[in-house]
């Protein structure tokens, strides 16, 4: 059930705005949660006089597509053709349009309903309009393409026409408006192409990197390496002697303002010249109490850690001693993963003006309310105070949920007031002072019964945290699969002190989770004499429903289905043909396999299968992978959907295999560029990824981040199978497995 | 110091460090956004445009070195034959996600395609193994060189 949908009351206003332009203005309320303050949502539809149609997309566009996507929904019940359309962001406005997020996967979830009722809203005010005009019974009419008909006498009217009598007509009840029978959807369902497809080819801007404004200057900037060092002194006569450099200055960021950090930065009216300058700078900073913190001190910690009992519990149920103690088998085994970095590939950038005590910002922002938020607080201004327009965003993967980049830009700006400054910055400063995935340890022992079913399962996570608490994304929950189906269960944390700044990495926790327990959970299967989709099966048992953990900005809670899980497991392994463990020497030092993972997050059920050759030397091929999922009743854009399905498990397949890893020493991240911190190419990826969906009678869910977390595991499985090797940490090393 | 480039056709004067990357001129000095800085090291390809019908990577290519040749960016690189074909196979086959290391893609599947019209799949992935898609955009771009090649998807030359 969509929480969504309930508790909202709603009304709907009409204006006229510039004449013939009407603007359907629709408000709807809803309690977040039941007593939460009212929080106000808008949709807009304008319409212009050759009845065409402007429709808003509230949510930042990163590449998962809802700037073609959530117009889709309005102008299906809207009932406008697509080609009438034109899509667009809208600004950032939380009081306007409530949350403004691409996050979570939460856009189609917590918008689906809304935006499909906002357009039905506003068809249903054009109907009322035209049953006035001609004196008709609203019941006679129909819509088609934006054009009202009365099928008695023949008459039709464009909602262009009506538009000056739908302003005046009392606005119907979000709630209570009628919905289309999704039988007859004509937009929803049916492929739609990127909306900027067009600009995007031709190189129009679009992007926050191709902001410019009269009177623009650019800066480049040199930030403490060590999250919570302060700057000590730089050489601002040598910078200010650089040509070109109008400004030289040291931003002093409260450690508190999320991800701020001491910096200095460089103004001039090229960021070229802003960035050469650097090298002049000589900047002195104290990081005595950050070089404590290193990569190899926290494994270093974490293997010492991990064999005693960990410092706090997750979670204790049943008697997991005693079932060890009766139980046919018991397997250990010490899994690990890296830090990672998100990689956008554009860079961190944001333009901002200060003037007359107001900001404006133009800001590729993941989390536009946070960045108010972040920035009123940096600043001292009122929330009001601030304007910022969403610019299209070079890739976020959850780097841009933390406005960092937002609290810099505004401290510039203040201190150049009137003049906007574009800051950007370069691949190096991107992958060093990033909000990290961050690494962690997992001592796991499970025990089966004599048929191979599992019993009990222990966990002994060591993470990353402050004060034995873990940091923004580096914590396990109490129902991570599959502990709710285990009858005994002790998992248990340690948190190592770090001052790494942590946040959400795509499948945020999934990504990480997916591969240690689905590559434990392949190696308990082996110890039962069971292929992995098999212990999955007796694990979930009978079709069930159960209440997961975590949540939504809309208070509402996921649920786990194991009736969904099963559904996709069986689907995956009919697609691919599984029969069981297969893999071995191909001849010639070539090993091929297969291999299986599934995992449920963000409201999404994947199962993956993946077909991979190991040469002679160790280099991993994936050659073809099988994805089946189920995230609910309606594909919306099924184009789409098959893309971010694609794009997710090469971005899972980069993560397993491309050797990405971030590594502190005395506190300071030192990758530099994609030499050192590769992203899967070309060269990388399958021959073919194919895609099923698994139609579920559930509300749609999102797709951005689901389908990423199974292929890794399903990569570490089906390496197992090829080269008999268990490998247990992440990346991947080709010379590990190379004969 | 003043450095004549020819840039989609037209004469543009550029006065400016003559150790400036080409890319940097492009967006700063001409208002050519369309190109895109991703590393600042030709580790990417977002950069990539043509010089004298050459893929090369703008951000590390001073102006100096394309004074006087033929630059082509992505905002004029439909008005060329292959351009044309390659920019049709990218709508048409929907290959953006977010878009932004496109510009770079299709110059190098274009500079490809002038060189080998008719490329077997290793070439594809040879000559488009320098361009960095975080979105994983890889299998369209793949299908819609094939496509721009007027080769089946499937069969390869």
């Amino acid at each position: 059930m969509n929480a969504l949908t309930l508790n909202r009351r709603a009304l709907l206003k009409a204006s006229i705005i510039g004449g013939a332009v009407l603007s359907f203005d629709a408000r709807f309320a809803f309690a977040a949660t039941p007593g939460d303050k009212v929080v106000v949502i808008d949709a807009y539809v304008r319409i212009n006089p050759d009845n065409s149609f402007i429709i808003g997309a509230k949510n930042p566009e990163i590449g998962q597509g809802v700037k073609t996507m959530l117009p889709m929904i309005i102008a299906e019940e809207l009932d406008v053709d697509w080609t009438q359309v034109t899509a667009e962001t809208t600004i950032a406005d939380d009081k306007v349009y409530g949350f403004q997020i691409a996050g979570g996967s939460f856009t189609t979830p917590m918008n689906y309903m809304p935006m499909r009722q906002v357009g039905a809203a506003a068809r249903q005010m054009f109907l009322q309009a035209a049953a006035a005009k001609w004196g008709v019974g609203i019941e006679t009419l129909t819509t088609s393409a934006g054009v009202v008909t009365h099928g008695p006498s023949k008459r039709t009217a464009t909602y262009a026409s009506l538009a000056q009598g739908a302003a005046k007509v009392q606005a119907p009840d979000l709630k209570t408006v009628a919905l289309k029978d999704p039988k007859s959807f004509k937009i929803i369902g049916k492929s739609k192409h990127g909306v900027d497809n067009a600009a995007i080819i031709s190189g129009k801007p679009l992007f926050g990197i191709d902001v410019v404004k009269p009177g623009l200057l650019y800066a480049a900037i040199e930030a403490c390496p060590a999250y919570g060092g302060t700057l000590v002194s730089f050489d601002e006569e040598a910078v200010k002697k650089q040509p070109g450099v109008i400004a030289v200055m040291a931003i002093n960021s409260a450690y508190d303002i999320k991800g701020a950090k001491d910096a200095v930065v460089i103004v001039a009216e090229s960021w070229w010249v802003a960035n050469r300058a650097r090298s002049v700078l000589k900047p002195v900073w104290s990081t005595d109490a950050q070089k404590q913190f290193s990569t190899a001190a926290f494994a270093a910690s974490a293997a010492a850690t991990m064999d005693a009992a960990p410092a706090g519990p997750i979670l204790q149920k049943g008697d997991l001693a005693k079932a060890m103690d009766g139980a046919a088998k018991t397997v250990t085994a010490k899994y690990e993963y890296p830090f990672l970095s998100h990689a956008t590939l554009e860079p961190q950038n944001c333009t901002a003006e200060f003037k007359d005590g107001q900001i404006i910002f133009w800001a590729p922002t993941q989390h536009p309310g946070d960045g108010r938020k972040v920035v009123a607080e940096a600043l001292g201004i009122a929330p009001e105070a601030i304007t910022i327009h969403m610019t299209r965003i070079g890739g976020g993967f959850g780097r841009r949920l933390s406005n960092d980049y937002m609290v810099q830009v505004a401290q510039i700006a203040r201190a150049l007031p009137g003049r906007p400054i574009k800051m950007i910055w370069t691949r190096t400063d991107d992958l060093r002072h990033d909000f990290y995935r961050a690494g962690g340890w997992h001592h796991f022992t499970a025990s089966i019964d004599a048929k191979g079913s599992l019993v009990a399962l222990k966990d002994h996570f060591v993470t990353v945290g402050k004060g034995g608490k873990p940091s923004t994304g580096a914590a396990m929950g109490a129902t991570e699969f599959p502990a709710q189906l285990v009858d005994h269960v002790d998992f248990g944390q340690t948190v190592l002190e770090s001052n790494v700044p942590t946040g959400y990495l795509r499948a945020p926790t999934s990504n990480a989770m997916a591969f240690v327990f689905q590559s434990f959970l392949d190696e308990v299967a082996l110890a039962g004499g069971l292929d992995l989709p098999e212990l999955l099966r007796r694990t979930l048992g009978e079709g069930r429903v159960i209440t997961s953990e975590g949540g939504s900005p809309d208070g509402s809670k996921p649920e786990f289905n194991t009736g969904r899980a099963r559904a996709v497991i069986d689907k995956v392994c009919q697609m691919a043909g599984w029969k069981g463990r297969s893999g071995g020497d191909a001849g010639d030092g070539v090993r091929k396999g297969r291999g299986f993972g599934f995992f449920y997050s963000h409201r999404g059920y994947f199962a993956e299968i993946v077909d991979l050759t190991v040469a002679k030397n160790g280099r991993v091929k994936v050659d073809k992978v099988w994805v089946a999922g189920d995230v609910g009743s309606q594909i919306i854009n099924p184009i789409n959907a098959l893309h971010q399905a694609q794009g997710s498990v090469i971005d899972g397949i980069g993560q397993a295999l491309s050797g990405q890893k971030i590594e502190f020493v005395e506190g300071a991240a030192n990758r530099t560029n994609f030499h050192d911190y590769p992203l899967p190419r070309i060269i990388d990826t399958p021959d073919d990824i194919v895609v099923e969906w698994v139609i579920s009678d559930n509300p749609p869910t999102g797709l951005g981040e689901p389908a990423l977390p199974p292929v890794i595991p399903a990569v570490a499985n089906a390496i197992f199978a090829a080269t008999g090797k268990r490998l247990r940490a992440l990346p991947v090393v080709a010379k590990d497995l190379a004969v | 110091m003043a450095t004549t480039l020819m840039v989609n056709g037209q004469t543009r004067q550029v006065d400016t460090d003559p150790a400036k990357p080409l890319l940097w001129v492009l967006r700063e000095d001409l208002g050519l956004l369309g190109t895109k800085f991703g590393c600042g090291m030709s580790l990417c390809g977002a950069c990539t445009v043509m010089v004298d019908g050459q893929a090369v990577r703008s951000c590390t290519a001073p102006v100096s070195s394309a004074a006087g040749k033929q630059i082509t960016t992505i905002e004029q690189i439909v008005t060329t034959p292959v351009g044309k074909k390659i920019s049709e196979a990218w709508s048409e086959l929907d290959v953006p996600q977010c878009g932004y290391c496109q510009a770079g893609q299709i110059m190098s599947a274009t500079a490809l395609l002038n060189k080998t019209p008719q490329p077997s799949d290793a070439q594809i992935d040879q000559a488009m193994t320098g361009n960095i898609c975080r979105c994983a955009t890889y299998l369209r771009i793949r299908a819609a060189i094939k496509q721009a090649a007027g080769l089946k998807e499937g069969a390869s030359a």
